[in-house]
């Protein structure tokens, strides 16, 4: 039986950034993969003729630029399109559109509250202050605040310079934004209910709580902090859809000599003496490897494919009470022509943007009540794009896909599984909120796909479904992340390695997780790191 | 509710947008905080002799006006600035900085005393904001009126004379800084004489209603003094010829620096005539006055350079070779064509730039496709390049 | 006619009466002026109905600081002590929790209750060493600030690793995931959440409440007792020792503003028109009543006033005090019982649907309780034979939508009495006299903007080094001559006293660098 250097599980964008990167180092590397088509959540389905469905992840802005240029994902066929500005529709019939050009978003803000539209360059500032301060430690371990090693403390001690460099006031202005709530971040810019609720949403998006929850303000940079083309927090589609990602690294780690194998699920982690000496495939064989990579989170990892006597009990229990939350679902709609949104007028660029169908701030908090009560929102937070605007090829000519990821959508309903019935209604449910705001809207849907948090996690393999592999709390981040102690990429086992999204920093098509973990194993191997450095300030 | 609301896409146009278009003949414009304002409309250069020669109009609609009143109107601005407003009566003019707790500036601007109690404070950038979070606990109301108050600038020294010429009596009264009332075809006009050109000049504040009346009387009236619309590129030249500051040039404003160090304070931007620590409280002191116990960073410094390279965006060095490393750097640099001097204003570390010190400017220049370099020496001056007797001269002499 | 102090102190609350009494002791001339008749701000034993007297808000004692209580030489006498909280089930089954553990509850269940009290008193013994001193100054680099910093980094590092990743992570986390970690049984969950989150602005959902609990448990470790005679004579007692250090103490004074001259702060003015001057005022009141009312927004500055302006301090706990014509009955309680305290959270969840509605400016229909029966064993509160409920109920929110007049009062005092009478079935025949305290009732009759018994919500972005705002955390106002030395300072509200121990301290100290 042949033995690799490695072997990653899991072919989504991190678990291929982690093989890609080894790869480049000379290791001979197997990625495995339990589906029939790779990419995990990052992927474009051709789920009817003609059509390309970006089912889970829909945007692309996170991937770290870094990553792309080193892997040259450009060659592999990866293009990255930005685009612009959102907008939310109101119940009065008005709407509220931000845009790329500041002075026309200012504008538009202007129309609504000449206060909030001066108001929005400090908060803008002062946001971005947080960005770049975390954006520094994306393409690095976190380091062990408990540790007395000297990495860690030179790690610890750049943090925490960092930090002394803002200055005494902007200093307790990074403590009160690292703990407060996204409403309550805003309430100290914005008096205009819908310009909060416009720039809530990013604070809640894949997270199991409400924009009042202590914490959430944090959740907002984590979406602030993409960037494309070197403008941080724009958005961008990826051509061809989601995939094009994942098959763009496939396609570097695959120039790069490694090995693809799809229909292979891993059924356990061969662990003998405390190593891992290979992965048992649930079609029964065995691949043998002294390196193994997980990209599957955390839970499923060491709960699912591992035999807990294998596991520290302490590790174990922590794995055990790791938050992943399924707190949002995706209806992805297949439509005959562009539906017509009677708010906006005509010409708008903000077809082309993010649309939302909540306007007030409550609203937003309710939907939350909701999930807590284990049912989905009755009145949703839906974020929805069309990408075909940008790139016609997803759907046939003059059709068009739409993306709706829905928030919030329980993993169980009030603590029991999903019926059929109650996946069409939660779809239906968000249907019926959009064509409010677009009167020919559900006459054009050709065929509608609803992914509720127990699909997505069937399908996938995610853990409740989590878009970020675990929740986005404090006591979930950075040397947290997912388990103290354990948050620089190594297990409790030797040679098995973590480098999916429940690691930090975290989830969103960033690919930093893959590539962190790909440089601490390439350091435990003592071979040259094939990982780039962090572009640094700009 | 109309369900089709308009685009907010499209440029705003000032009420003298009409006319400025007529005399446009080279489609040069670029946004000034929404409008369209020219560049240039026939040529920067003639455009710029307009201000030192005859008279030279500007369209300064787009700056942003706010309007103050209340009972506590006067202790609201004496808390907001640095300097004492207590000292301007009504019918003065002000120039003012505004900082942070920090004492950073996040803007200069002119504060109108209108009347008794009521004043406007006119800046560059927008900041309804900060001047509402700066209201708390005082009566005062604060109105934007940027859009309601058409305003042109008439710089020069026949500007005078124009004005005169269009009968607004009792103009001849008006010294640097002082603003009046007067009728002009029936409505009221307010003119202070006022500038950001370093000459004779003056600033007329109007209803947008009666912007193209204005603009057609003052036209008539000056055809004889040689007046000529100007755009934003001649402006610049004699704004750095006069010292003058502009935000995002010399400073930031304070409340958008997203990098530490980044912001200036008053100190530091050689205002502190504009900071009077007699003043009990004001926003910024507590900060200004460990500053000035302790010592600032920076310095603003004008510099007079060798040659007739301009030096956009250059570093500065304390020796002509540069080895002790770069000292600061330019933030505006123009040829004088006037004083035919090489000027600049730009910022150094303390101790350097003592007026008098020499400095050096590592200046790149680029001819036919190559580009060379040159280490030019600079004199640290403390006055500003022009200052014509005209400008402060009471009354004003016909031209 | 001007008296000149070495100090005023606005309010005795008391942390202010700690305050003066700790400056009176060290030789200092000082004048406190409360505005209420009595003193004890929101300590005091009130009558509320003929014969009926009860502890008016703060109706518990479990914070009171050890080095308070020394400095003072001060022992409240206690009626109740290390009291049993009783979570209680409406068929009797109750849960009994106390420091020692837990009954009621599975072998499991009581196991892992002895190690999670194990876990949270250690860290709350932590948090406990910095809430009796001023928080460290970020950034300064004088030697005091960086060695209070370098002290706090070697107190987490002395937890040892994994007791130190332990609290790093539970610092901010909430209580609700803790307790569904470990326990099973509802009523336990029900009754920790309920401590983790009583008067706050939070569900046990909402992260954050792992501090807010351990801040409950940073000072006798969660043991609750009753002092005799209502918590009034607590304040009385620091009263006493205020007096006879030599404190002025002068009742109904409302002091209308802090004098400001020339920047600095020179004494105080009273709403009859007296004025009093001290080159050193300190405030008692709450951070926003200070500073935008009885200062002014004008004589600070602008970023300064709008945090404070910003700072979240709407109270959601109300305070319900019935007159009881005799002991009512509880299934499954001895009749000793009665001394304990008594919660009604039958689970986590029901904690967090009462706090939905308070999100909205609504009230929980189904409200959760915390209640005590004062006269059990205190007969100086109630006649012979009658007693009296002093019950804590949330979530009342302070900003009620429509205001709270008294037809809302009346709809929340039924919904509260319905709750209580699910576990207390005769309740409503037993009650000869009732009084509903709001949060706007205690914002009017104690003067605390909001309501609100920290001061100030007690969440992470408002705590230690950004308590009451960053840079002013030290006590020192951004005023000269002014203090803060009331729960809106760091660490926060409870009868602690740590707040008016540390502003003394930080008082004394600063004269002593001068």
């Amino acid at each position: 039986m042949k033995t690799y250097d490695a072997i990653v599980v899991g072919a989504g964008h991190n678990g291929l950034t982690t093989a890609a990167f080894l790869a480049k180092a000379g290791l001979d590397v197997i990625c495995v993969e339990k589906n029939d088509y790779i990419g995990g959540a990052a992927v474009s389905r051709n789920l009817y003729k003609d059509w390309w469905y970006s089912n889970c992840s829909y945007v692309c802005s996170l991937l770290r630029p870094e990553i792309y240029r080193a892997l040259e994902l450009h060659k592999h066929g990866l293009q990255v399109t930005p685009y612009g500005g959102s907008v939310t529709f109101m119940e009065n019939g008005d709407y509220y559109g931000s845009y790329h050009d500041p002075e026309v978003a200012y504008r538009e803000m202007a129309r609504l509250s000449r206060h909030d539209a001066d108001a929005y360059k400090t908060y803008s500032a002062d946001t971005m202050r947080q960005c770049r301060f975390i954006r520094d430690f994306l393409l690095s371990t976190a380091p062990d605040p408990t540790s007395f090693k000297p990495r860690d403390l030179k790690e610890l001690a750049r943090i925490g310079g960092k930090f002394m460099e803002m200055g005494e006031a902007r200093m307790y202005e990074t403590i009160r934004f690292w703990t407060m709530s996204v409403a309550e971040y805003l309430a100290e810019y914005f008096e205009t209910d819908v310009i909060k609720t416009a720039l809530s949403g990013s604070g809640i998006i894949g997270t199991a709580l409400g924009i009042n929850s202590p914490g959430t303000a944090y959740v907002l940079l984590h979406h602030y902090m993409g960037e494309v083309d070197g403008n941080v927090g724009s958005w961008g589609f990826a051509r061809g859809g989601m995939g094009a990602v994942s098959d763009s690294i496939a396609g570097a780690f695959q120039a790069a000599g490694g090995e693809l194998r799809t229909e292979a699920g891993v059924d356990q982690f061969i662990v003998k003496n405390g190593k891992v000496t290979g992965v048992a495939l649930e079609n029964g064989d065995e691949i043998a490897a002294p390196v193994v990579v997980s990209a599957m989170d955390v839970k499923r990892t060491f709960l699912n494919c591992m035999d807990k006597s294998d596991l520290p009990e302490k590790f174990h229990r922590r794995v055990k009470n790791f938050k992943i939350r399924g707190s949002s679902g995706k209806v992805n709609i297949a439509l005959d022509g562009l539906p017509d949104f009677s708010a906006l007028p005509e010409g708008s660029s903000l077809i082309y943007s993010d649309m939302h169908f909540i306007d007030s701030m409550e609203r937003m908090e309710r939907a939350y009540d909701d999930w807590k009560d284990g049912i989905w929102s009755r009145d949703p937070f839906i974020d929805m794009v069309i990408p075909t605007l940008n790139d016609p090829t997803m759907a046939p000519p003059g059709k068009h896909f739409m993306s709706c990821f829905v928030q919030y959508c329980p993993y169980k309903i009030e603590g029991r599984d999903w019926t059929s019935e109650e996946r069409d209604a939660f779809g239906q449910n968000v249907i019926d909120q959009i064509a409010k705001y677009s009167p020919n809207f559900k006459d054009l849907i050709l065929h509608t796909e609803i992914r509720t948090p127990q699909d997505i996690e069937d399908e996938i393999g995610i853990t409740e479904g989590n878009i970020f592999h675990g929740e986005l709390t404090m006591d979930q981040l950075l040397f947290n992340r997912p388990i103290p102690g354990y948050a620089q990429y190594r297990s409790p086992i030797g040679g098995l390695y973590m480098c999916g999204s429940s690691t930090h920093p975290g989830g969103g098509v960033m690919a930093a997780p893959g590539a962190n973990a790909a440089r601490e194993i390439l350091s435990d191997l003592k071979r040259p790191n094939t990982v780039p450095e962090s572009f640094g300030d700009d | 509710m109309s369900v089709r609301a308009p685009v907010h896409q499209g440029r705003l146009k000032s009420p003298f947008y009409s006319r400025l278009k007529q005399l446009d003949t080279v489609n040069e414009w670029h946004e000034w905080k929404g409008y369209s304002s020219a560049d240039v409309l026939y040529c920067a250069e003639t455009e710029y002799f307009a201000i030192r020669n005859s008279t030279a109009v500007f369209d300064l609609t787009p700056m942003t006006k706010y309007r103050i009143t209340g009972p506590d109107a006067l202790d609201y601005l004496n808390r907001l600035v640095t300097r004492d407003m207590a000292k301007v009566r009504p019918g003065r003019v002000a120039y003012a900085v505004w900082c942070d707790d920090q004492g950073q500036v996040i803007d200069d601007g002119t504060i109108f005393h209108l009347r008794e109690g009521e004043y406007r404070l006119c800046s560059q950038e927008r900041h309804f904001a900060w001047l509402m979070a700066a209201a708390m606990g005082f009566d005062v109301t604060i109105t934007h009126e940027t859009e309601d108050v058409a305003a042109l600038a008439v710089q020069g020294p026949t500007s005078f004379s124009v004005l005169d010429k269009m009968g607004f009596d009792g103009l001849e009264r008006l010294k640097p800084f002082d603003l009046g009332h007067f009728d002009f075809q029936g409505s009221e006009i307010m003119i202070s004489r006022t500038g950001f050109t370093g000459d004779l000049g003056y600033e007329l504040w109007i209803d947008p209603a009666q912007a193209e009346a204005l603009w057609d009387a003052l036209f008539a009236a000056g055809e004889l003094h040689g007046i000529r619309a100007i755009g934003t590129t001649a402006l610049e030249i004699s704004r750095i010829e006069a010292g003058y500051l502009a935000a995002y040039m010399e400073f930031l404003p304070a409340d958008e620096t997203v990098r530490t160090g980044r912001s200036r304070s008053p100190l530091e931007l050689g205002l502190s005539w504009l900071v009077d620590f007699k003043k009990p409280n004001f926003n910024g002191r507590r900060a200004l006055a460990e500053e000035k116990r302790n010592g600032s960073t920076w310095r603003l410094v004008k510099l007079d350079i060798e040659g007739n390279k301009p030096a956009h965006n250059s570093y500065i060095y304390g020796s002509a070779n540069g080895r002790k490393g770069e000292i600061g750097f330019i933030t505006s640099a123009v040829w004088s064509p006037v004083c035919k001097q090489n000027i600049a204003i730009g910022t150094v570390r303390m101790p350097h730039g003592k007026p008098g010190d020499n400095v050096w400017v590592e200046i790149y220049y680029q001819r036919e496709m190559h580009w060379n370099r040159k280490m030019a020496k600079a004199t640290v001056v403390d006055k500003p390049f022009w200052f014509p007797p005209r400008r402060g001269a009471k009354p004003p002499g016909p031209f | 006619m001007i008296d000149r102090y070495d100090a005023i102190v606005v309010g005795a609350g008391h942390n202010g009466l700690v305050c003066s009494a700790l400056l009176a002791k060290a030789g200092k001339r000082v004048l406190v002026l409360e505005a209420n008749e009595q003193v004890g701000g929101a300590a005091v034993t009130r009558e509320f109905a003929d014969g009926y007297s009860v502890s008016a808000c703060a109706h518990l004692l479990y914070q009171l600081q050890a080095e308070v209580r020394k400095d003072l030489q001060l022992a409240p006498r206690l009626v109740s002590k290390e009291m049993t909280t009783i979570a209680l089930s409406p068929d009797g089954k109750h849960v009994r929790l106390s420091a020692d553990g837990v009954e009621g509850v599975s072998a499991a269940d009581a196991a892992s209750y002895q190690d999670f009290r194990k876990r949270m008193t250690r860290f709350s013994d932590l948090l406990r060493k910095y809430l009796n001193k001023s928080p460290p100054r970020l950034g300064a680099k004088d030697f005091r600030n960086l060695m209070a910093l370098g002290q706090l980094g070697f107190d987490l590092r002395r937890l040892g690793k994994e007791e130190m990743q332990e609290f790093l992570r539970l610092i901010g986390m909430n209580i609700h995931d803790e307790l569904n970690e470990r326990f099973d049984n509802p009523l336990l969950k029900g009754a920790i959440s309920l401590d983790a989150v009583l008067g706050t602005h939070l569900g046990p959902r909402s992260p954050n409440t792992i501090m807010t609990y351990l801040y409950r448990l940073a000072g006798d470790h969660g043991r609750t007792a009753a002092p005799a005679g209502g918590m009034g004579s607590v304040s009385n007692a620091i009263a006493r020792v205020a007096r006879s250090a030599g404190v002025t103490i002068r009742t109904s004074m409302p002091v209308k503003r802090i004098v400001i001259e020339n920047g600095r702060a020179t004494g105080v003015e009273t709403e009859s028109g007296e004025r009093f001057e001290s080159f050193t005022v300190i405030s008692n009141a709450d951070p926003k009543r200070t500073i935008l009312k009885l200062v002014g927004a004008r004589h600070v500055e602008t970023g300064f006033a709008r945090r404070i302006h910003h700072l979240r301090s709407k109270g959601n706990a109300a305070k319900l005090h019935l007159a009881l014509d005799g002991l009512p009955t509880i299934a499954g309680l001895a009749k000793k019982d009665f001394a304990e305290r008594f919660v009604i959270a039958p689970d986590e969840h029901y904690v967090e649907r009462a706090f939905n509605p308070a999100k909205y400016g609504e009230c929980s229909p189904d409200p959760v309780v915390e209640m005590t029966f004062p006269s059990f064993r205190d007969e100086t509160l109630a006649p012979t034979g009658k007693h009296v409920l002093s019950a804590v109920v949330q979530y009342a929110p302070y900003d009620l939508q429509g205001g709270w007049n008294a037809a809302a009062k009346d709809a929340f005092q039924q919904a509260v009495i319905k709750t209580i009478s699910k576990y207390v079935p005769d309740i409503e025949q037993r009650i000869t006299a009732s009084e509903l305290l709001t949060p706007a009732d205690i914002e009017s009759e104690f003067h605390i903007t909001g309501g609100h018994w920290h001061h100030g919500e007690l969440t992470l972005d408002q705590f230690l080094f950004v308590r009451p705002v960053g840079g002013a955390a030290q006590y020192r106002m951004p005023v000269d001559g002014l203090y803060l030395c009331g729960a809106g300072a760091h660490p926060g509200g409870g009868v602690s006293g740590a707040a008016g121990r540390n502003a003394a301290r930080a008082i004394l100290r600063r004269e002593r660098a001068a």
